[in-house]
């Protein structure tokens, strides 16, 4: 079986979902020279009308996104996590809203690809792993890819779904490779990840570790430091974020009593932190420690190299972490 | 091309609808029944009706929070717009959208937005989805001068120009936003001005005239069809309610004199219409008043069907929220 980057699996499956519906078109800045790397080569294959380069414009074209998917078309939009903030007013006033708004007439395929930098310098303003502040919005199905298999059938099920879908690509994971099976080895010829389904990365008996995006990478990491001292680890990567598998979790939690949550976005309000809430409310008698959550300081992303990198989860913080809960 | 008959008293029957349908507004919040905000849209209905006029049924439109007249002038259901504002289950979104958010996607209407400017886009995406798709409708959206100040709206029409999308920018001007005027929050003499720095025509139109603001409308949706792309349409109107229902602060505050407001209410676009249509022979004022009659009759039977429509059930809370389940 072939391995891909994270990047080449997200354009295999704007490929392959071009070539199958002709409403299926991408819009987004820079598109044409792919300055993101997942577009190279659209427009020679699919035409300008299909691949939009947009202005700098992210609330007027997010809004021409939902329009033209209110009218049949199934738009794939590409974009950066603090350039969302821009679009904030349609994202959240307009496509999260709108469905309900008008008692189920809308319809809203669009899949947002959404860039998540963190971790390379970039500072405050090019940072953000805002995934968070949308699932407190109603209405945005959330998804977290951590390899490149997971990209390419989530990024696939995205564009068929009929809702808005905010596909988060984690920046420290896009060009780790995993295997990604050929079509012509699959059952039915394409690969589609469900939504609400997690993966069950590794089983084990002492305790769970949830990682989220690339949160699972630090989960692989420190599961591999702490098997040396004969701790069994079991870990769960959700997937997506909304809908949420909170079954597989608490299952777990009950196998091993203990859970670890990894999120790289800041942890007032995260995804750790809801994880956390759920486990303690639906799993508080399975529970043989306090859970942990490991994710970002409460803090800005600071420049320096001698900074940034402390604010993060790591695979060290996440042993810590395990080690505390193990008692 | 000028309207016939037939078309101009269907213009003057959804005009005196979209009256009507505002006076019982009106009425019903006064009693109690209506808890929401409301934003009467009378004064302006030359401006949806002549608009609405050179439509299709595919074409779409969009509006904003001062948005009942929209969707009668484009023909939707009085019965499912009074009935939704009222918050019951027979209401176009079942009683989930209330007074800003009325649609109607079965005849184009892709629903209205309570945040200023925020459907101007999504009009502009419609607009884009008939190029990509190659299908002939068009898409227009209302908005007013005080919209006009949004990044949105500068955005979508760089956008629309940019791609050359059928879509018509209908600036309502009604000369303020809540009480901020238009001198005091818009930079040139007219919105239509602005036109000129997208690239597309900007039209300055009288809109108490729905003759008028259907001729202008009618070339914008020709434009449209043809490829030629979007057109900038300023229809000069003016409100003759306070900015929304229940707001007494604002009805107190003297942001505009009476002198004025009783200036402009002289130009009320029913009568101008019905003169219109009587002077040029089309109709007689006995025929007028059937209709105004009639429609009055409609709207009472508008509010029936609301009062008598049932609540939505409390399970029904957690229905429409995705189209593919979860």
């Amino acid at each position: 079986m072939a391995t891909k980057t994270y990047i080449q699996a997200i354009a295999e499956a704007t490929i392959e979902e071009m070539e199958r519906d002709k409403s299926v078109f991408t819009m987004g800045e820079d598109l044409r020279h792919s300055v993101y790397g997942a577009t190279a080569g659209l427009v020679e294959r699919f035409g300008e009308d299909r691949v939009l380069d947009t202005p700098l414009s992210e609330n007027g074209f997010f809004g021409a996104a939902l329009g033209a998917s209110l009218c049949g078309m199934r738009p794939i939009v590409e974009t950066v996590t603090s350039f969302l903030w821009v679009g904030m007013d349609q994202l959240i006033s307009q496509a999260a809203k709108m469905r309900y708004m008008f008692g189920g007439q809308a319809e809203l395929p669009v899949t947002f690809r959404v860039r998540m930098f963190y971790a390379r310098g970039a500072s405050a303003h090019h940072s953000d792993r805002n995934y968070p502040v949308f699932m407190n919005t109603p209405g945005l199905k959330i998804i977290c890819p951590s390899n490149a298999y997971d990209a390419k059938g989530l990024m696939k099920t995205a564009v068929r779904d009929n809702d808005v879908c905010l596909l988060f690509e984690d920046g420290i994971a896009i060009s780790s490779r995993t295997e990604v099976p050929d079509n012509a080895d699959l059952p039915n010829g394409e690969l589609l990840v469900p939504f609400g389904v997690a993966n069950i990365v590794q089983p084990g008996s002492d305790v769970t570790i949830v990682g989220i995006a690339g949160g699972v990478q630090h989960a692989i990491d420190a599961a591999k430091v702490l098997e040396a001292e004969g701790v069994s680890a079991e870990i769960i990567d959700p997937r997506t974020l909304v809908p949420l598998d909170t079954e597989t979790i608490l299952k777990s939690v009950a196998k091993t009593g203990r859970l670890v949550v990894v999120d790289p976005a800041h942890k007032m309000c995260s995804a750790g932190s809801e994880i956390a809430a759920i486990v303690a409310q639906e799993g508080f008698w399975d529970l043989q420690a306090p859970i942990q959550v490991v994710a970002s300081e409460q803090i800005n992303v600071p420049y320096s190299p001698a900074l940034e990198p402390l604010i993060y989860p790591t695979p060290e913080k996440v042993v810590s972490a395990i080690r505390t809960v193990l008692g | 091309m000028a309207l016939d008959k037939q078309q101009l008293v269907e213009m003057y029957r959804r005009m005196c609808r979209i009256r009507y349908f505002e006076e019982a507004v009106i009425e019903i919040h006064s009693s109690g029944e209506l808890i929401g905000p409301a934003h009467p849209y009378i004064g302006e209905e030359a401006v949806a009706v002549g608009a609405c006029a050179a439509l299709r049924d595919t074409d779409r439109i969009a509006g904003n929070h001062r948005s009942h007249g929209h969707p009668i002038a484009k023909g939707g259901d009085v019965n499912r717009a009074m009935a939704e504002i009222l918050g019951k289950s027979d209401g176009y979104c079942k009683g989930k959208g209330g007074s800003m958010h009325l649609a109607d996607f079965s005849i184009g209407i892709l629903g209205e937005s309570g945040i200023v400017a925020s459907s101007v886009p999504i009009a502009t995406g419609a607009a884009l989805a008939a190029k990509l798709s190659k299908q002939d409708f068009v898409s227009l959206v209302f908005f007013g001068d005080g919209a006009s100040n949004q990044g949105a709206c500068h955005e979508s029409m760089n956008m629309a120009s940019l791609w050359d999308l059928p879509v018509i920018f209908m600036c309502e001007n009604n000369g303020y936003a809540i009480t901020t005027s238009y001198k005091n929050s818009v930079s040139v003499d007219h919105v239509s001005d602005r036109a000129s720095a997208y690239g597309m025509p900007g039209v300055l139109i009288d809109g108490q005239d729905a003759i008028a603001v259907w001729e202008a409308t009618n070339e914008a949706v020709r434009r449209a069809r043809a490829g030629e792309g979007p057109t900038l349409i300023e229809a000069m109107t003016y409100r003759f309610e306070d900015h929304s229902l229940g707001l007494d602060k604002i009805r107190k505050s003297e942001y505009r004199t009476q002198e004025e407001v009783d200036e402009a209410m002289t130009r009320d676009p029913l009568p101008i219409h019905r003169s219109a249509m009587i002077n040029q022979g089309f109709v007689t004022a006995t025929e007028c008043d059937e209709i105004e009659a009639t429609v009055h009759s409609e709207i009472e039977g508008a509010v029936e069907f609301a009062r008598n429509s049932p609540y939505p059930k409390p399970e029904d809370l957690y229905e429409d929220m995705w189209a593919t389940p979860v």
